[in-house]
């Protein structure tokens, strides 16, 4: 659907699946304990593997003495990186043919250098998971300290500690257009702030775990949770075998947000199934899962924005500075996320935007829900208000002057080809937020909003694509294949949903088969909020070739035309007379009888695009972008500096609901991370050792720290998704903590501009105030 | 590191037995048993996740000692309610999209029935600080709250303080 097809007030077209709050095919299973997950999968003689780390963030490995480890019985193995010196593991994402690339293979394990505090050095494979902990303690290592860099700033320095590369730098981006100094002639104020955000720790509540195996055609088989199966070939590279020899299975995921992005287990799990012809288990604790994947990159964000008093935005300059940690992963994936959105919703025709990532000896970052997009959307919707503040103009009278409209270019000079409904979404959440709440005494009452932009499907010139196959079989139940990964977001579902629309057949007789790299076809990955676009079209196209070939039998048999023919509830019938009716099943009969084709298998291909220009930063990043809002409302008590969140409404338009309860449930859930990341969560690294690697420590949003969500629905239905979808995963987390952060300097009058923002930095703020 | 020692455990109305040292934790044993509803999520008490109902009461099993659960009634999500008998919780966190990636699922639910047990009717509050030892990373609780209101209406109605 193009652009002008959008009718604002156009009622959803009928349909009888799509859009419901239908029960998720996968709901009864988790209600009811019986979902297996990966963890759950054992195998008859089975090993226990454990993963040996380094408890120094940089250092030169001097001894590693594993012979006491292998000879306690029952431990069948246990490997370095002497045992593999050939052997690296390439961090790139995975199933792109566009491009080349990126220069990020690794060790597996700690040849020399240590360059993050829990780099893994050795891998145990025991009978048992006592003797695999009991060998774990028998190994003897002794790590050299060398000077280490923890500071982006820093690491940039000359004469600083080389972790990447030749000078940390690992990766730049530019974004260029019009005339900045002109711009900044032309404003009446100018605004320069920097804003900072944290590491964040995705937190999903299963942790990294797997199941290894050597099947009867001796192939390298991977049970695991993963949002990725296509890194099989990666995993393949590392061990050495043709990728058709390497198979990643998913299973339900425990939760992902971008955590279970990159290999995690699986490399260590193929190697040790290699090494020992055995099964393998191998589940990270809870420690491990927080030391062993990329976290949310913490980034510095100096924002200058050139205002006119009459509130329009004349030149915004940006200067980006990202903590990559100890290796590349997808930073500078996430930094272009980052550059690309760094106006926001906001038309900025004289910008310039400056990003680079810098290795450090913290933690690898990498992908997380929002991956750049939220760091830029909590420095751009501050520096909204902060604006609106100096020049005296309501923050949403100020928002309007400026927003993108659709048809209008973003940073990139690139339109979305969609609705950009940022002023409705505002403007109703806002209005949503009711009456102010009183404040009383030390308790001060402030009001947030943030307005946001989200690309969903992955970056253009990855050419991205995604299969799936439908088939009907002779009881009228329906099958889907397809790779693509349930991380719990209702992925497989959706599709269930989506075939059962097409062909007309209620949910419960569809059922779908996923994440299987050699069996399904390949669908890419969940990540990118793009599964619903991109699989979901797939299956969308395959179901529709299914049932325009059933119609055709079924206006012979009905005498009618194929386009006179309706399928709904697992019956077809003529649509001006539907007496004129059949089951499905009895249809699919006859189709069989005569050879026709019950199947389909699509391929459904994003936009294909070079890449930016490297000065400009003009063309195409991202198939297309979401568009939304969160308003909150806030107490914060000035003596104790303690936040309560009040009211939270989220807008967005998500083009069309396949799944209204699914959709409501991602806007819930991305607001919970949001609330976290913006008031609570905190990993504190003291020379790049990890100081808070629990749940006890490590503070995200509770049942008590939970406020009533309310969410506004709007659907343009002018998504590149299936019906006119957009994505929601990733766009129902950026607004949120910046509008948070607005809220309570709306309560206290003075801005905090490090997040999270704990009780100790607004009592902070508070006295620097009070001088 | 001490010998296997037998333990019988009652899970969900049958008698089971476990030959596991004495550290072992009722989680582990579960789990060795088959008993793979009760998740992992931390082993450290901090997740919920692992909740069973120990004579009605929810427990972190990760924080239990096997052996130290002899002789008494264990119950896992599984043992609340099966497909075709489901619970009235399993019903409602199903129907109402309480469960995502359904992780936290089974403690929810387990930690959610010891309340209900205990106070039919909870208020917000009470809800809320019942279920504050079980992190959820994907549905904000929004829905998990529904489903427990729900659910806990349908258990007042059928007169089964179950």
């Amino acid at each position: 659907m193009t652009v002008s097809d959008v009718n604002e007030t156009q009622p959803n077209l009928r349909f009888s699946q799509i859009g419901k709050p239908l029960t998720r095919t996968d709901s009864p299973g988790k209600a009811t304990g019986r979902t297996p997950y990966a963890g759950d999968y054992v195998m008859p003689g089975m090993l226990h593997a454990k993963v040996v780390r380094a408890d120094i963030a940089s250092a030169r490995l001097k001894r590693l003495d594993v012979s006491k480890a292998r000879a306690l019985p029952g431990v069948v193995c246990v490997l370095t990186a002497q045992d593999m010196p050939d052997r690296t593991i390439a961090t790139d994402i995975p199933g792109q043919t566009g491009r080349a690339k990126l220069k990020t293979d690794q060790q597996i394990l700690v040849k020399e250098r240590v360059r993050y505090f829990g780099e893994p050095l050795a891998l145990i494979a025991a009978e048992t998971p006592d003797i695999a902990e009991q060998a774990r303690r028998l190994i003897e290592f002794e790590l050299e300290p060398i000077p280490g860099v923890y500071d982006p700033e820093e690491a940039m320095k000359p004469g600083a500690p080389i972790v990447q590369g030749t000078d940390n730098i690992v990766a730049t981006h530019k974004i260029r257009k019009g005339d900045l100094e002109a711009g900044f002639a032309a404003a009446d104020v100018i605004i320069e702030n920097t804003y900072i955000t944290p590491f964040q720790e995705h937190a999903f509540l299963e942790p990294e775990v797997g199941l290894a195996w050597i099947d009867e055609n001796e192939v390298i088989t991977i049970r695991v949770c993963t949002q990725v199966i296509e890194h099989f070939r990666a995993v393949a590279d590392a061990v050495g075998v043709p990728h058709n020899k390497l198979r990643v299975m998913g299973a339900m995921v425990g939760g992902g947000f971008g955590g279970k992005e990159d290999v995690t287990v699986e490399t260590y799990l193929a190697i040790l199934a290699q090494k020992t012809r055995k099964p393998v288990r191998l589940e990270f604790t809870r420690e491990d899962s927080f030391l062993g994947h990329g976290k949310r990159h913490p980034i510095k964000l100096k924002y200058r924005t050139g205002v006119t008093r009459d509130g329009k935005i004349t030149a915004l300059d940006v200067q980006v500075l990202a903590d990559a940690g100890a290796y590349v992963y997808l930073s500078p994936y996430v930094l272009l996320y980052c550059a690309v959105n760094a106006p926001g919703p906001y038309r900025v025709d004289n910008l310039n935007v400056f990003a680079q990532a810098v290795a450090t000896n913290n933690m690898f970052s990498s992908a997380f829900r929002g991956f750049g997009g939220i760091q830029a959307a909590a420095a751009y919707e501050q520096q909204m208000d902060e604006a609106a503040n100096a020049i005296g103009m309501d923050r949403i009278e100020f928002r309007r002057r400026n927003y993108l409209k659709t048809g209008d270019p973003i940073s990139t000079g690139f339109v979305p080809p969609s609705a950009i409904w940022t002023e409705k979404c505002v403007d109703l959440a806002w209005q949503a937020l009711g009456e102010p709440t009183p404040s009383k005494g030390p308790i001060k009452i402030g009001r947030g909003i943030a307005a946001s932009q989200q690309s969903y499907g992955r970056l253009t010139f990855l050419h991205d694509t995604s299969e799936a196959w439908v088939g009907i079989e002779m009881d009228g139940t329906v099958t889907v294949r397809s790779g693509v990964t349930d991380i719990g977001a209702g992925q497989a579902s959706s599709l269930a949903q989506i075939a059962a629309e097409i062909i007309g057949v209620t949910l419960p007789n569809v059922n779908v088969y996923n994440s299987d790299s050699q069996v399904t076809p390949l669908a890419g990955t969940s990540t990118a909020s793009r599964a619903l676009y991109m699989t979901g079209n797939a299956a969308r196209l395959a179901a529709q070739a299914v049932r325009d070939r059933l119609a055709v039998v079924a206006a012979e048999l009905l005498k009618a035309e194929p386009a006179q023919i309706s399928m709904e509830f697992n019956q077809v019938f003529v649509t001006d007379d539907p007496s004129r009716a059949m089951d499905i099943a009895d249809l699919v009969k006859v189709c069989a009888s005569r050879g026709v084709h019950r199947s389909e298998l699509a391929i459904f291909r994003a936009p294909f695009t070079d890449v930016l220009d490297p000065e400009t930063g003009q063309g195409q990043a991202h198939p297309d972008y979401a568009y939304g809002a969160q308003a909150i409302e806030v107490a914060v008590d000035i003596e104790t500096g303690e936040v309560t969140v009040l009211k939270c409404i989220a807008a967005h338009d998500v083009g069309q609901c396949i799944n209204r309860a699914a959709v409501d449930g991602q806007i819930h859930g991305g607001t919970q991370n949001g609330l976290g990341y913006a008031l609570s969560e905190e990993m504190l690294y003291k020379e790049g050792r990890l100081i808070t690697p629990s749940f006890s420590e490590y503070l995200m949003p509770t049942a008590m720290d939970m406020p009533h969500v309310e969410t506004i629905i709007l659907e343009s239905r002018s998504g590149l998704g299936p019906f006119g979808a957009k994505g929601i995963g990733e766009p129902a987390m950026t607004p949120v903590a910046p509008a948070v952060a607005n809220a309570i300097a709306d309560a206290i009058g003075v801005r905090v501009f490090e997040m999270p923002i704990t009780p100790e930095r607004i009592w902070r703020a508070l006295e620097a105030a009070r001088g | 590191m001490s010998s296997d020692k037998a333990v019988t455990l009652r899970i969900n109305g049958h008698d089971e037995t476990a030959t596991v040292p004495s550290h072992r934790t009722l989680l582990e044993a579960l789990r060795g048993l088959g008993h793979v509803d009760v998740k992992c999520g931390c082993e450290k008490g901090d997740c919920g996740a692992c909740a069973v109902l120990i004579d009605g009461e929810a427990v972190d099993s990760c924080l239990t000692l096997a052996h130290s659960a002899a002789g008494r009634e264990i119950t896992t999500l599984q043992g609340l309610g099966t497909p075709e008998n489901l619970h009235p919780l399993q019903l409602s966190f199903s129907e109402l999209g309480a469960a995502q990636c359904g992780y936290c699922t089974p403690g929810m639910i387990i930690a959610s029935e010891s309340l209900l047990r205990k106070n039919p009717s909870p208020s917000e509050d009470e809800l809320r600080h019942a279920l504050s030892g079980n992190p959820c990373r994907c549905t904000g609780y929004v829905k998990i709250f529904e489903a427990v209101n729900a659910a806990a209406e349908v258990m007042r109605n059928s007169g089964d303080p179950k």
